[in-house]
């Protein structure tokens, strides 16, 4: 029998069964009205571990272990007394005596019964679906078996094309496999979005290599004599070959522990509740994907969840409160790194409602609008770019305040930049999973006296969701602080409280010429003479590496104190890789080279046994090389007249061209010539952040110019500069910022241009960036660095040119200096010895890292997720 | 000529099965960062000297990427502590305790550290 309860004789008892995020977030509800205390409370949980992030699961294969999924904060069941039992499901139910049996053979009796038992995937009566290598995507345990089948297999299929169908693709995807997607509708994500919508995702899943079915359903799986899957025939007559088969055909609600004791059922399955989540029996709630509703709805999404499961605290605490009488179902997810949002109506189902439509299918955009008769927005799907979401789900139901057309249109093509969070009402929803409005946060910083977005997400729970909603919470909290006449704090980092534009002035203005000075005298207080951190010791070494021919401090980055500021790229010259060895980019400007110092190259990487590599700057990198190694191979390369091309540092890297007009029929310019003059110009110049540069003989833009930080397109009259234009994850064309320019005066331009970026940027970042935030933008860069209305003009063309004269090798300086070149030893005590975790195995005719030798006695799985938080703290 | 005074050179040592294990110079160490040791077992440490002169020891390799690269991360301090932070994902170690300041389920070994003089002629 149970023991007894530790609170009084007649406490009431609460059985919940299930304990997943609903369960979870039903049982914090208790604790927070106040009812764990005077109640006695029972979990009952099927799986072998507490609740976890069951939205998050897929993240388990990109790094996050179980226990980081976890939902329960350590200590939250024993601080409120309630008892769990982990791998003991509830399997009947007595509601004559009110107790609840589990496996185990422990009987509870219940004043109160919450059934939060959520849901089963559908699994479709195909022959063959119970074959071995057939699984289904639910639990951590399911994943568990997943990663381990496909260990050495070569193709998956999912079966499902929806939300979680796509995760699970995305999943087999990350572990290998060549993946099949089976989907029976016409399109993907056929609950959440449109055809428009579902063409657009579809081209955007192809382009990631996965293999898209729809219109067709699975008809027969077929395994081998040993039972293990061989191949799955298609209601169309074809059969995909593969070892694998995930069933992610949707879900039914779990009742049947319910059904079994006679509790009202749903025609097509969940639990019947009213709108307090009672059941047909006033004893007994349900909660979360296994109930049906008041509504008649049975809801697959966690935040009407854990509406519902507050409900029942509520009921359970005696207070009154609204009850569920239904639920948004927007919803705003990244799906394969594709941006995903449904919300209102979707799919314009009201009466005389209307679309507004952008679609780029190259790009890969889908968005549509549902406008009502009044013109108000009643809904849309936006698919490869969700960012409007968080502004335009609290503007649902009520008529926007800009034209709806300009709210599909993307930024810079008419789209109005002041529609910002400050135009939503207070009511609006900000955080829909914890139903937060923009009045509550607000009110958290103006009542509760938060002063910083993790507090106003602790005190109000907003955007500790799905996180989508966590741009616009933090400009509203700043929006609200900077009202409240609170300053919000901008400094680097935890060392110091000035931004890196602010120490940027102070070094220059003080000379400063060491970091220990700038902290001891600048740093937050409790900073001082202490040892700094990693985010300020680099970004100060830049800026004062930056100004050194003007200070009259060493620029060599290797000297005195600044060797302890660099990151170790910086600080070994080179590019660490992922087994600790180290690439090495030799500088060749403008991509112009010479048979000969081809030839150097390839000996080098061949007596080195280096893997070499194109880069996509114009020129070659070299891989594998240990760190006593880099000397030796710079003295190489330095004897055959090369130098470091600064892959290494946040400085200028390479400055592209195409071949121009002395072999191009189209060129109308030299831009080898313009590039080169240009490379070996900027050449080591050390900036917040790295710098490219790519110059264009004619407007075909071969070069790809306006991808780069400056680039540079000639016309038949000269130059035209471009800035600000970035590649990489978030990619900007650079904008025009002068034309038709002569020689002297391009140069002269981007010399004002670089140095008035040096000292106005933010630590890392990059040119488009800064473009975008600096105040009056491009117009005001344009302003100060063309028509020179601060009068900086003639002290950025003075810094650059201290710079560009006291420009020397990095390379060289190093390997004919003995003092550092002591540095350069895989170790202090054995400086004969090599690394022996250092090695490498054969791939495609070159080499490859070994990374056996780098398995420890817990094999990490991590391997590049960087930890957020520390470059904000 | 005037006879140089008695050089006093300081060695750093660490403690090795209750042994002192003796690593290098101090002079092989820049304030502020590190560099690489071995042990008689093959066992490779990093050693580090903190802005006050401290030195300090903890495992070489990185348990988040398995690199043997800590020795090559910057120093920092926190409250306080003095920290290094991993130069390929930037995870922090408190040198002291070898704890990860990222991810309190991650420790690496530390050891501890002391400056010995090593009197030559």
């Amino acid at each position: 029998m149970t023991k007894s309860a530790p609170k009084t004789e007649t406490a009431p008892t609460i059985v919940l069964v299930g304990h997943g995020m609903v369960g979870q977030r039903f049982l914090e509800a208790l604790a927070d009205r106040g009812v764990t205390a005077r109640a006695r409370v029972v979990v009952l949980c099927e799986e072998p571990r507490p609740a976890y992030d069951r939205v998050q699961l897929t993240s388990y294969f990109s790094g996050r272990t179980p226990d980081d999924l976890s939902m329960v904060e350590d200590g939250f069941m024993e601080r409120h007394g309630i008892e769990l039992h982990l791998g003991d499901p509830a399997e009947t139910i007595d509601r004559e005596a009110r107790t609840v049996t589990a496996r185990s053979g422990l009987t509870v009796t219940y004043d109160s019964l919450v059934l939060a038992t959520g849901s089963y995937p559908f699994v479709p009566p195909v022959p063959g679906k119970d074959s071995e290598g057939c699984f289904v995507y639910r639990t951590v345990e399911d994943l568990l078996a997943i990663e381990e089948y496909a260990k050495d297999r070569a193709t998956g299929t999912v079966v499902g094309g929806g939300l979680l169908g796509l995760e699970a693709a995305g999943a087999l995807k990350g572990l290998g496999l060549t993946t099949h997607i089976v989907e029976f509708n016409a399109r993907l994500m056929a609950l959440q979005v449109d055809d428009g919508g579902g063409a657009a995702l579809r081209r955007t899943v192809e382009d990631m290599g996965l293999i898209v079915h729809t219109g067709v359903g699975g008809k027969e799986i077929t395994a081998d004599v040993g039972g293990a899957v061989t191949a799955m025939a298609l209601s169309d007559g074809s059969s995909i070959d593969t070892d694998l088969v995930i069933f992610s055909a949707g879900v039914r609600p779990r009742d049947q522990l319910a059904r079994d004791c006679g509790l009202d059922i749903g025609e097509r399955g969940g639990i019947a509740v009213d709108e307090r989540c009672r059941t047909s029996d006033p004893a007994v709630y349900a909660i979360g994907e296994c109930a049906l509703t008041a509504d008649g709805r049975v809801y697959g999404l966690v935040a009407p969840g854990y509406e519902m499961a507050q409900t029942v605290a509520d009921d359970l605490a005696e207070v009154s409160c609204d009850g569920f009488t239904g639920a948004d179902t927007s919803t705003k997810l990244k799906l394969l790194g594709v941006d995903v949002a449904s919300f209102g109506d979707a799919h314009g189902t009201a009466d005389g409602c209307l679309d507004v439509v952008y679609s780029d299918s190259r790009a890969g955009v889908y968005k549509k609008l549902v406008i009502g008769a009044d013109g108000e927005l009643l809904g849309g799907v936006l698919v490869g770019d969700a960012d409007s979401y968080g502004m335009l789900r609290p503007l649902t139901g009520s008529v926007p305040p800009v034209a709806p057309e300009q709210l599909v249109l993307p930024a810079g093509l008419g789209a109005p930049a002041a529609l910002g969070p400050s135009a939503l009402p207070d009511e609006a929803v900000i955080c829909s999973c914890h139903n937060v409005t923009k009045g509550s946060i607000r009110s958290a910083v103006t009542d509760h006296e938060c002063v910083t977005v993790p507090e106003v997400k602790k005190c109000t729970k907003a955007g500790t969701g799905c996180g989508s909603c966590v741009k616009t919470l933090t400009t509203l909290v700043n929006d609200e602080l900077e009202a409240s006449g609170i300053s919000v704090d901008k400094g680097l980092c935890g060392c110091f409280g000035y931004t890196r534009a602010e120490l940027y002035e102070i070094v220059r203005t003080l000379r400063i010429t060491t970091y220990a000075q700038l902290l001891d005298s600048h740093g937050r207080e409790e900073a001082r003479t202490g040892d700094g951190c990693e985010v300020c010791k680099p970004a100060v070494g830049s800026i004062i590496a930056s100004l050194a021919p003007t200070l009259g401090a060493s620029g060599y980055v290797l000297d005195g104190e600044q060797a302890a500021l660099q990151d170790t790229n910086d600080h070994f010259l080179a590019n660490l890789q992922r087994n600790g060895s180290y690439s090495i980019v030799p500088r060749i400007p403008g991509g112009e080279i010479t048979p000969e110092k081809l030839i150097v190259i390839g000996e080098i990487a061949r007596d080195f046994g280096l893997y070499t590599k194109i880069t996509g700057g114009q020129r070659i990198d070299l891989f594998g090389a240990r760190v006593d190694q880099l000397p030796v191979i710079w003295s190489k390369l330095v004897d055959a007249g090369f130098e470091s091309g600064h892959a290494y540092g946040k400085a200028l890297r390479t400055v592209k061209s195409c071949v121009g007009q002395t072999w191009c029929r189209y060129g109308v310019q030299d831009s080898v010539r313009m590039a080169i003059d240009l490379e070996l110009r900027y050449r080591g110049l050390r900036s917040p952040h790295k710098l490219k540069s790519a110059v264009s003989g004619c407007a075909r833009e071969c070069a790809e110019a306006r991808g780069k930080d400056f680039g540079i397109i000639a016309t038949s009259n000269g130059w035209n500069l471009y800035v600000g234009g970035n590649g990489g994850a978030e990619p900007r064309h650079a904008d025009l910022l002068a034309q038709d320019l002569d020689d002297e005066g391009l140069i002269r331009l981007i010399d004002r241009f670089l140095m008035f970026y040096i000292r106005t940027a933010d630590r890392l970042e990059r040119t488009s960036a800064w473009l975008e935030r600096i105040e009056g933008g491009l117009d005001h860069v344009r302003d100060v660095v063309v028509n020179d209305s601060l009068g900086l003009c003639a002290e950025l063309e003075a810094l650059m040119a201290d710079h560009v004269a006291g420009y020397r090798d990095e390379w060289a300086e190093t390997i004919n200096d003995p003092e550092r070149l002591r540095r350069f030893v895989s170790f202090v005590n054995a400086p004969e010895s090599p690394d022996p975790t250092v090695a490498f195995v054969p791939e495609r005719d070159q080499v490859k890292p070994d990374l056996t030798l780098l398995s420890g006695p817990n094999i990490p799985v991590r391997t590049a997720r960087t930890l957020e938080g520390t470059s904000s703290r | 000529m005037t006879m140089a005074p008695e050089r006093i050179d300081l060695r750093v040592e660490l403690l090795l099965d209750q042994r002192w294990f003796a690593i290098c110079d101090l002079t092989d160490l820049i304030p502020g960062r590190g560099v690489a040791a071995l042990l008689p077992d093959g066992t490779q440490v990093a050693v580090f000297l903190d802005r006050a002169g401290r030195p300090y020891a903890i495992d070489n390799r990185d348990p988040f990427t398995g690199a043997y690269v800590l020795s090559r991360g910057l120093l920092g301090s926190a409250d306080g502590r003095p920290f290094v932070a991993s130069p390929l994902l930037k995870q922090r170690f408190d040198l002291e305790t070898g704890r990860c300041l990222d991810d309190e389920t991650v420790t690496v070994q530390a050891y501890a550290t002391r400056m010995e003089e090593a009197v030559a002629a």
